[in-house]
């Protein structure tokens, strides 16, 4: 055992590839509980293959992830959720037929011993239900709690996937684009939902929109050809002269 | 309206006793085996999105449990239809282990293969099965000393039987645990990140089902007081799918309309046809161009259709 680092999440010398082509080059990060850190760099720097490899769905060829110090690189990903990390996806991935409160509930059940419960009907949780509408309601969504995902627009989606993580209560959440495919309005919107997420949960979030994001972070990750190229204060990453070569083109 | 439709549908249940000679009495028992039978086969088909071609290994195995025992073993039923569930569950817990590691074409092809062993072992493992010429001479169970080898008896305990099936499937799939089913068919991934085990809810269900096709056996084996390499073969088990998928495996109650269904063809058509199967193909083909979706659910959305135009 190593000595507590008093890290949330931990990543040492990731290393990915698929056949020959290494998507995930020697990565290493510490974000700090509480931390928003966003991670940027050009489309195919492999910024979501990070994601997914702390999140569990893609395991790394070598390297280490760790969550409060704890080892979970080769852990499954359900035992990362119950480990409290939680994410949102790139591409929407709600359970389109179902109500938003049942895509809430679902959410709440996964760290529950309830999820195996055979005998009783799904509907008869009562606190299910109200923690689902209190989650909705966080996101302004309260009204359309028993519409199917397929009756709302894309904008609402994204802020039900919000809703969905958030309900868990994560200790570390990792938003993939939070704000892809929204439009002005709907973009301060969410913007002002991830400001107040609270200090208890440690944000990572992969974000394109430079305005909005960078005035959500703290810390910047930059990378580019699955390398962190330049990784510190928000303000000395823009500053820096990596960062405008690679990221801003300039 | 729904409601309306199934309590009638329900009530139709009782009725047979009433009003029918033996050989429809007879033939509504067997509807119901079938309709327990493919109920549990649509647990994973429609619910769990895993499409099994060897289910009728659970029927199969089941029913020759109980047939060996109770009539070289000299065991009791009730003892016997114990160790026939056991075994059932096991070998479906064994199953489940090789068949969930692969996933769509791959599950169905290793579950057909698992169910072919099966069949051929009871082909040719003649000294223990009597191959090809079955076992005979079998009887039926009298629960609470109640005989049930009249016809109407049996009927009752099948209606018993079928709707307790029916009735837990129900339950199972409105369940916690059933709302991971099908979250897990639809979305594994984000179902693993939001702290589910897809592979477990999978594998729990798969023993589930093998349990019901493991009690639709017993009462095969009870009905026909016979079994025959044949109940394990790929045409038993394409069969039930058959019926699942023409009945609606988006339906609670659709396998059963659809069990119902091949078997009354098959009763009926084969007395008149000698190439039944054929006319079964075509009655298939024509519910897969008009309602798609099944029976049940293609009947429900023309009545929801008709309502809505008349308003």
């Amino acid at each position: 055992m190593t000595a507590p680092s008093g890290y949330a999440l931990e990543v040492a010398n990731l290393k990915k590839a698929f056949g020959g082509l290494t998507v995930t080059q020697d990565v290493s990060l510490a974000v700090r509980p509480g931390e928003r850190r966003l991670i940027i760099g050009p489309n195919g720097a492999g910024k979501t293959t990070l994601f997914n490899q702390i999140s569990g769905d893609l395991r790394p060829n070598s390297g280490m992830i760790r969550l409060f110090d704890a080892d979970i690189t080769y852990l499954p990903p359900y035992r990362r959720a119950h480990r409290g990390l939680s994410r949102t996806y790139q591409i929407i991935t709600l359970f389109a037929d179902n109500t938003l409160e049942h895509n809430v509930s679902l959410g709440l059940l996964g760290l529950r011993p309830s999820r195996w419960q055979i005998w009783r009907p799904m509907a008869s949780y009562p606190d299910l239900k109200s923690e689902a509408r209190r989650a909705l309601d966080a996101v302004g969504l309260l009204h359309l709690a028993d519409h199917p995902i397929s009756d709302i627009a894309y904008g609402e989606r994204r802020r039900v996937e919000l809703a969905v993580a958030l309900a868990q209560q994560p200790r570390v959440l990792l938003l993939d684009e939070p704000l892809a495919g929204l439009s002005n309005t709907e973009r301060a919107t969410v913007k002002s939902l991830i400001a107040s997420i609270s200090r208890e949960t440690t944000l990572i979030m992969i974000e394109h929109d430079m305005d909005t994001a960078l005035d959500l972070a703290e810390t910047v990750t930059l990378l580019n050809y699955g390398r962190v190229i330049v990784d510190g204060q928000r303000d000395a990453v823009i500053a820096d002269e990596r960062t405008r070569e690679v990221y801003l083109g300039v | 309206m729904k409601w309306i439709g199934a309590a009638l549908l329900g009530g139709s249940l009782l009725l047979p006793p009433f009003l029918a000679g033996d050989f429809y009495i007879n033939l509504a028992s067997q509807i119901l085996i079938a309709a327990i039978f493919a109920l549990s086969l649509n647990l994973l088909v429609g619910f769990g999105g895993m499409t099994s071609l060897g289910h009728a290994s659970y029927l199969g195995v089941a029913a020759y449990i109980s047939a060996l025992l109770t009539s070289r073993y000299g065991f009791g039923h009730g003892t016997a239809a114990l160790i026939a569930i056991s075994g059932t569950i096991a070998m479906a817990a064994f199953f489940g282990v090789i068949a969930l590691r692969a996933s769509g074409l791959g599950f169905l092809m290793i579950t057909l293969a698992l169910s072919q062993v099966l069949w051929g072992l009871a082909y040719r493992m003649s000294n223990v099965t009597n191959g090809d010429n079955g076992i005979t001479g079998l009887t039926r169970p009298a629960p609470f000393g109640i005989s049930l080898d009249n016809p109407v008896a049996f009927y009752w305990f099948s209606l018993i039987m079928a709707t307790v099936a029916f009735l837990m499937m129900m339950i199972f799939v409105s369940s916690a645990f059933g709302s991971s089913l099908k979250g897990a068919r639809d979305q594994p991934r984000r179902m693993a990140a939001l702290g589910f085990n897809p592979w477990l809810i999978r594998w729990i269900t798969f023993i589930y089902a093998g349990f019901w096709g493991g009690v639709s056996g017993l009462l095969y084996v009870y009905y026909h007081k016979y079994i025959h390499p044949s109940s394990l073969s790929i045409t038993s088990s394409a069969e039930a799918l058959l019926g699942v998928i023409a009945g609606g495996s988006g339906a609670l109650g659709g396998p059963a309309v659809g069990a119902a269904l091949v078997l009354l063809l098959k009763n009926y058509a084969s007395a008149y046809i000698e190439r039944w199967n054929m006319l079964l193909g075509l009655v298939f083909l024509f519910i897969v161009l008009v309602m798609p979706a099944g029976i049940v659910p293609g009947f429900s959305r023309l009545i929801a259709g008709r309502r809505g135009a008349q308003r």
